[in-house]
């Protein structure tokens, strides 16, 4: 049966990379006692698919992972085991069976949205923000690759301070294959160093949901 | 003091900006986090290399779980900060911190690093300095912890005598709690340091350097080692455990990719070999077996505590355990189904390993290791391994007609006597095992020759042999460059450089630590990490204490000469060394000893141990008579020195 969970990474959690937390999610899969589906042939993989791949340091309480297992199982059950056998920094939300024919999650992953907040005074942000959603193109470079970034990004708003004060905005940013907006190219674009915020994904947002929304 | 919660808040400004920042971050499954304030002894233990590679320790995994077990006690974790880590630590002025609560290490009772290996001793300086504690053991005050170090490279402690206060010599699983008991009794009295010192000089298999004086001969060799308080022990005699106790199995998940990530069990400590070359199989006697039933045990409940899915059956030579087809026949059906790896290291050279790795089903057959350690039969007579080459191609060809592609072969080049024709013997010995391949499964048929070079290490038959020097290594590995070119060949070999430094330092005496705190000073650290490794910095550092590296390396010892590390007693006899080291000259050799005791000296020390351990616990002959106490022996001095001078 294919499974779809949707679990928060969180507190340290934050600094294990994609691949890592492919290994974490087999790891955690094996310790609660599910009957984990393994592909065929001469080196079996854990058939474990996660949704979009978040950037190290970040945090998130929507990422989805679909797992396959081999034997029907509850949800509640399949929830209940994940639960007791999560390492600290990975939240079970939701767990729903889904139909083993719907297209590969990374594949329908449309944009993501981001809250970033800034640890240190930003008075000017306004004004940084609004200048930036008002040039054309943002040309920047990624592992040595141009790019324009003002393409990526679909769409930015201020939010209220947080209650220690530190100023926060909410960024949408492509989540398309080959066309991925990363929140630390666009708080650098600001003038702003990376290390000196926040990032928490508040939403994965779909192709159909897209469609719809628009 | 800098507080914990500080050094939280700064971490989180840090972290984004270092490579891999899961190295640093502890709260991993499976820590163990204590109540600091309820707890009197905290005891940090440091691998002095990267996370990634300290992780992977299972020594330290040992000790971490038996020191938390105590109520009276906790346990944390350290390792070394990677370059870019440590540089953004010193720019904001943090000390080093443990894993588990982040408190400096500084504000530890214990800090036990582990040195498996000579080319952590920079590394250990550095985490010192990090820690903001005093680098040399003179300059501690109570005000600092106590630094005690162990390991295998601890079997010659004298290069790093000038910064450790104490060493345990040998298995730490008993001697741990003493120490820590002494440590207790110690802050109870509020008596100075040194009474502390006196205090663990006299528990079984520790040594406090600072008790004991270095006199060298006009020539620059070692004399003697004085005992400068009269309870100081003299040899002091390695700790061993009688039993193994029951494996770890509540191993920290990682939230990275380390070097290993699986479930090490050891099956077995000791060896009976004997190979001539073999630092482990000379310190880690007697051999002792953990009953199967312990061992799936312990799989089991590590699987349940990690999900990992590889697990490691660790021994020196897994062929040599008693009941290894039984176990590996068990493994493979109690584990059936579950997509668990288990690799089967240290396997001998006959097709018995293969019919054991295909009782494992294995489907990953990606690479077979075998370790014949030199190419040639004469040669392989003089380090005590032998093995004919018929039955090593014979063991090939079973290896490639059951699925396997590669073969992987490690040899050793720097042997004894070893001419350019028994190196040639390496190139020409990986072709015929190729062809072997060739003939069986065509041309998919790989060899991978691992071929490093010889270091002489103390305590071992070789002890009084010279280590090739740089232009033979040179000579060597170029004719290996030269013929091991080809389709399905594979040459992996060391920088000479890197078998230098680790053999100036395996045979080091006490003047090697102004050499070592030289090369500190000059910016040496991760020695064992090609691109931070600088040979001429430790060029410099011998040139500036005078010391000319060649003495301790290039250098044929006389029969005759006294060791700077033979007041290290691992127990076998020196009388023992000396025969062996004369009968390899001779190309004569010695049997498994399970088949035949030759009196290494084990026994006799240890005979009440062995009397009240009989049966197969151990690989020694039984001692059925009541011999000599071991309580009497421990702590020591009379008896044993006795023995060991009357050689």
């Amino acid at each position: 049966m294919r499974v779809r969970i949707t679990f928060a990474k969180t507190d340290l959690m934050r600094f294990t990379g994609h691949l890592d937390l492919h290994r974490a999610w087999e790891r955690l899969i094996r310790r609660a006692g599910l009957p984990l589906a393994y592909s065929q042939g001469f080196s079996p993989h854990p058939r474990i698919n996660l949704a979009s791949a978040l950037p190290l340091g970040f945090t998130s309480d929507c990422e989805l992972v679909d797992i396959w297992l081999e034997q029907e199982i509850t949800t509640e059950e399949i929830r209940l085991a994940l639960a007791q056998a999560a390492p600290p920094g990975i939240l079970i939300l939701v767990v729903v069976p889904v139909d083993d024919r719907l297209p590969a999650l990374q594949t329908v992953v449309e944009a993501s949205e981001f809250s970033v907040t800034f640890l240190d005074p930003a008075d000017d942000l306004d004004a940084r923000c609004l200048s930036m959603m008002a040039a054309e193109s943002l040309p920047r470079h990624w592992r040595s690759k141009p790019y324009d970034l003002r393409q990526l990004i679909l769409d930015l708003r201020l939010l209220p301070d947080d209650d220690q004060g530190h100023r926060r905005m909410q960024v949408t940013l492509s989540a398309r294959e080959g066309a991925t907006g990363r929140p630390e190219e666009v708080i650098a674009a600001l003038g702003t160093i990376p290390e000196s915020t926040r990032v928490h994904r508040e939403r994965l947002i779909f192709k159909e949901t897209v469609l719809a929304a628009g | 003091m800098v507080t914990p919660s500080e050094i939280q808040s700064r971490l989180e400004r840090i972290l984004p900006g270092v490579q891999k920042p899961g190295r640093y971050t502890g709260g991993e499954l499976n820590q163990v986090v204590k109540d600091w304030e309820a707890i009197s002894t905290r005891v940090a233990l440091i691998f002095p290399d990267l996370y990634d590679l300290g992780m992977s320790n299972l020594g330290m995994t040992i000790l971490y779980e038996l020191i938390n077990q105590r109520a009276d006690s906790l346990a944390e974790r350290a390792y070394s900060p990677w370059t870019d880590m440590e540089e953004a630590l010193r720019e904001s002025q943090l000390p080093l911190y443990s894993l588990e609560t982040k408190h400096p290490l500084a504000a530890f009772d214990i800090l036990g690093f582990s040195l498996p290996y000579e080319t952590l001793y920079t590394n250990t300086l550095n985490v010192l300095d990090l820690a903001g504690i005093p680098i040399f053991s003179a300059e501690r005050t109570e005000a600092h912890p106590l630094v005690i170090a162990g390991g295998h490279a601890a079997y010659n402690p004298e290069p790093m005598h000038a910064f450790i206060d104490a060493f345990v010599i040998g298995e730490g699983e008993e001697v741990i709690q003493e120490i820590i008991d002494a440590h207790q009794a110690w802050k109870r009295q509020g008596t100075p340091r040194i009474e502390l010192l006196r205090a663990l000089a006299r528990i079984w298999g520790v040594y406090v350097p600072a008790l004991y004086r270095d006199f060298y001969h006009p020539d620059g060799t070692f004399s003697h080692l004085e005992k400068l308080i009269e309870e100081a022990p003299l040899p002091v005699i390695k700790r061993i455990v009688a039993r193994l106790p029951p494996p770890p199995t509540r191993f920290i998940v990682p939230y990275i990719d380390t070097v290993h990530n699986r479930i090490p069990v050891e099956i077995m400590r000791g060896c009976t070999r004997g190979c001539r070359f073999c630092h482990a199989g000379m310190i880690t006697r007697p051999v002792r077996e953990r009953p199967v039933d312990e061992i799936l045990a312990g799989i089991e409940a590590g699987l349940q505590h990690t999900g990992y899915e590889e697990v490691g059956l660790l021994s020196l030579s897994s062929s040599d355990y008693t009941h290894i087809l039984e176990l590996v026949k068990a493994v493979s059906e109690k584990f059936a189904g579950r997509h668990l790896n288990v690799s089967l290291p240290s396997l001998r050279i006959e097709s018995f390993s293969v019919e054991l790795m295909d009782a494992l089903q294995d489907t990953r057959r990606s690479g077979f290791t075998l370790a014949p350690e030199a190419a040639t039969e004469r040669m392989r007579e003089i380090i005590n391994k032998p093995v004919s080459t018929e039955q090593l191609l014979e063991t090939a060809r079973a290896i490639y007609a059951r699925g396997w592609s590669n073969i992987k072969l490690y040899f050793m080049i720097g042997h004894p006597s070893e001419t350019i024709e028994d190196v040639q013997a390496i190139a020409d010995l990986c072709r015929a095992v190729l062809a072997e391949g060739r003939s069986v499964i065509g041309k998919r048929a790989q060899v991978t020759a691992g071929v490093s070079t010889f270091i002489p290490k103390p305590h071992t038959p070789f002890q009084w042999v010279s280590c090739d020097t740089m232009e033979q290594i040179r000579l060597k590995q170029a004719l290996l460059k030269e013929k091991l070119r080809g389709p399905g060949l594979k040459l992996n070999w060391n920088a000479p450089e890197e078998t230098l430094l680790e053999a100036w330092l395996s045979r080091g005496d006490r003047r090697m630590a102004e050499v070592i705190y030289q090369a500190w000073k000059r910016g040496a650290k991760f020695d064992a990490w090609g691109e931070h490794f600088r040979f001429t910095v430790w060029q410099e550092a011998f040139q500036a204490v005078g010391l000319d590296p060649a003495f301790y390396t290039h250098r044929e010892r006389p029969i005759d000469e006294t060791f700077p590390w033979e007041h290290i007693s691992t127990t076998v006899r020196k009388k023992f060394l000396t025969e062996d080291y004369l009968w390899s000259l001779q190309g004569r050799t010695r049997v498994d000893c399970r088949e035949r005791c030759f009196a290494c000296g084990i026994l006799p020390t240890f005979a009440e141990l062995r009397r009240q351990n009989p049966g197969e616990v151990w690989q020694c002959p039984e001692v059925k008579s009541k011999r000599v106490q071991l309580q009497e022996l421990i702590p020591v001095s009379q008896v044993v020195a006795g023995d060991f001078s009357s050689q």
